[in-house]
C-alpha cells in the first residue's frame, strides 16, 4: 500500500466512503421499522446487507488487509440465503415443507 | 513514485467515489419511491452496482492473486444473487396481494404459468 501519494489521499477517500456508507445502512434501517408491509421490510433488510458487504470491502481497503474480503463475501452469502429463506417464509409460512 | 502507482491511487479512487454514489442512490431510491416494487428496482441494481465497484476498487488495489480474485469472485456472486433475490421478494410480494402504485397491473396468465 502506498499511503504517501503526493497527489491524492486515499485514505480520506475510503474514511469518507465508510463514512457514507454507515450513514446510508442507518437510513435503511428506517424503511425497515416504518415499512408499510412485510416485503418493504425484506427489501430494506437486502439493502442493510448489501451495504455491509460495501462496508467491509471499504474496510479491506482502508486497512490494506485481504482478510475483510473473505468477510464481505460471507456476509454476501449470509445475505443472499436470509433473503430467500424470509421471502419462502412469508409466501409458504413454512421455509422447508 | 512511479508513474503506474501514480495511475492506480487515481483508478482506486475513482472506483470508490462511483461505488459510493451508486450506493447513495440505490438507498435514497429506498426510502423515497412509493412502491415494494419500485422500491426493490431501485435497490437490486444500484446497490449492486456499487458494491461491485468497491469490490472493483479491491481487485486494482490487490491484484489478481489472493484477496483480488476473492473480490472478483465477490462481484460474480452479487450479480448472479442480487437479481435472484430481488425476483422472490416481488413474487412473494405479488402472492400476498399487494397492489401497484399507480393504475399499472400484472399482465394475463397464459394458462402455463
Amino acid at each position: 500500500m502506498a499511503t504517501e501519494s503526493g497527489l491524492i489521499d486515499l485514505h480520506l477517500v475510503y474514511l469518507a466512503g465508510l463514512i457514507i456508507a454507515s450513514g446510508l445502512t442507518l437510513l435503511a434501517g428506517y424503511r425497515v421499522i416504518k415499512g408499510p408491509t412485510v416485503p418493504d421490510r425484506v427489501v430494506a433488510l437486502d439493502t442493510i446487507g448489501t451495504n455491509v458487504v460495501a462496508i467491509a470491502a471499504l474496510f479491506a481497503l482502508y486497512r490494506g488487509e485481504g482478510l475483510f474480503v473473505t468477510v464481505s463475501l460471507v456476509l454476501a452469502i449470509i445475505g443472499f440465503i436470509s433473503t430467500i429463506a424470509v421471502s419462502q417464509y412469508v409466501i409458504e409460512g413454512d421455509i422447508i415443507k | 513514485m512511479s508513474t503506474i502507482q501514480l495511475v492506480q491511487e487515481v483508478v482506486i479512487a475513482l472506483l470508490v467515489v462511483v461505488g459510493s454514489f451508486f450506493l447513495v442512490v440505490g438507498t435514497l431510491g429506498l426510502l423515497r419511491l412509493p412502491d415494494v416494487y419500485n422500491r426493490m428496482h431501485a435497490t437490486s441494481k444500484a446497490t449492486t452496482l456499487g458494491a461491485a465497484s468497491l469490490f472493483l476498487a479491491l481487485f486494482v488495489s490487490h491484484g489478481p492473486r489472493g484477496a483480488g480474485l476473492t473480490s472478483l469472485v465477490g462481484i460474480v456472486f452479487l450479480f448472479i444473487t442480487a437479481p435472484t433475490g430481488a425476483h422472490m421478494i416481488s413474487r412473494s410480494a405479488q402472492k400476498m396481494g399487494i397492489e401497484f402504485f399507480g393504475d399499472a397491473e400484472w399482465p394475463e396468465e397464459d394458462g402455463d404459468a
